[in-house]
């Protein structure tokens, strides 16, 4: 995996990844909160996840 | 060990300024003054601080020196007295009005009346730190800020600085206590419960405070309406930027500006229930949040900001200044964050 910190494709912030990533899996950015998916581990990518649409009932 | 005495302390902002003081490791509170309560113990009045502070108000006039006094009075009542305060103690932090503005012709402008100490003004430093964190340092004479206009100041500020800013609208929605303790018949409970009360659409003062921060170079424009909250601000602005952006260019702006400022929060978040800024969950902090969201054209960017208007909007920042002036940690006494839900 890529040594620099990966930056979130919604708003810049640092993203942690765990060591024992995988592809595929889910992790958030801590400052926006975004779901974010790893495409691909080996550069790093990072998407922004699939999002389920909110209206909070209004 | 500093050795204060809140002037005028059976206020709100008196109240919020004797529970911060009570807790700070650096600051003794010796004395908290009220004319209608003297000889009473100040927990009859803020019933917080029962079975933790001793304190008992005092007449001011049995004030007696001490190294800095915290000035809790209505808007026009410091200035006509500020030599003997200054008598009292060196050091002033003055939460009112009256030496919030840099020039006495403005102060009348929006106050209604001449300046009662107008050579005073100039020896204020305002007490926003996030702007003036290098003269608050060390000064002696601090004033408050206005509640409305942190909110303002504090949400508006990245996009000036950076130059992007054609022109601004918000709304500011603000709590009961805003308006002091005294009763009038506005405050009456039938006239106050469930109120959604434009109270002052244009023309607000704290345009005044506004101006001072962010300069005078684009349209701005605000109004307040009171609304069914005890405590807190929630300011909405609609700003007009004079080139497109990306959501990331203004997280950037944003994080740029405050990512060092120890009270300064971005929420704009994807998650949550909570993912733009609310007053309630700052209540009792001295937090502002901020966040935003970039309308698709690029140009017209919403900002919204929450704060506690008697914490970051005045007691709070009020200690976060005095902390400066002492030269001790910015964030002492003040990492309470809050209380959820």
């Amino acid at each position: 995996m890529a040594s620099e910190t990966p930056l979130c494709p919604e708003c810049d912030g640092e993203v942690e990844i765990p060591a024992d990533a995988m592809e595929n899996e889910l992790v958030s950015c801590a400052e926006c909160g975004m779901e974010l998916e790893i495409m691909n581990l080996d550069p790093l990518e990072l998407e922004l996840a699939p999002e389920v649409e909110e209206d909070w009932g209004e | 060990m500093i050795r204060a005495g809140i002037v005028g302390g059976s206020g709100y902002t008196g109240g919020e300024l004797l529970r911060l003081l009570h807790f700070h490791p650096n600051v003794e509170l010796t004395q908290i003054t009220s004319r209608e309560h003297a000889g009473r113990y100040a927990h009859t009045v803020h019933p917080n601080m029962r079975g933790v502070s001793r304190l008992k108000f005092i007449h001011p006039d049995a004030l007696d020196a001490c190294d800095l006094l915290f000035l809790a009075l209505p808007h026009g009542t410091v200035a006509r007295k500020i030599e003997d305060y200054a008598r009292l103690a060196p050091k002033l932090v003055d939460l009112s009005a009256d030496f919030r503005l840099d020039c006495a012709a403005s102060y009348e402008k929006y106050y209604g009346e001449e300046h009662p100490a107008p050579r005073w003004l100039y020896r204020f430093v305002y007490g926003l730190p996030e702007v003036n964190r290098g003269s608050l340092t060390g000064a002696n004479y601090i004033s408050g800020v206005g509640c409305n206009a942190t909110a303002l100041n504090l949400a508006l500020l990245p996009l000036v600085q950076a130059g992007l800013l054609e022109r601004a609208a918000c709304e500011i929605k603000v709590g009961s206590s805003e308006g002091g303790n005294k009763s009038n018949p506005g405050s009456h409970h039938p006239i106050r419960s469930g109120a959604v009360r434009s109270y002052k659409a244009t023309g607000h003062r704290h345009m005044a405070e506004a101006r001072l921060v962010l300069g005078e170079d684009f349209p701005l424009h605000f109004s307040v309406t009171a609304i069914e909250l005890v405590r807190g601000i929630h300011l909405l602005a609609h700003c007009y930027l004079n080139e497109p952006k990306v959501e990331r260019d203004i997280w950037r702006l944003y994080r740029g500006r405050y990512r060092d400022e120890p009270f300064v929060r971005l929420v704009s978040g994807r998650a949550g229930l909570h993912r733009l800024p609310e007053p309630r969950v700052v209540a009792g902090s001295n937090y502002c949040d901020i966040g935003f969201e970039l309308d698709e054209d690029g140009t017209h960017l919403v900002v919204i900001a929450a704060l506690d208007n008697l914490g970051k909007g005045a007691a709070g920042s009020a200690v976060q200044s005095m902390n400066l002036m002492l030269k001790l940690e910015e964030t002492t006494g003040l990492e309470f964050p809050g209380i959820y839900p």
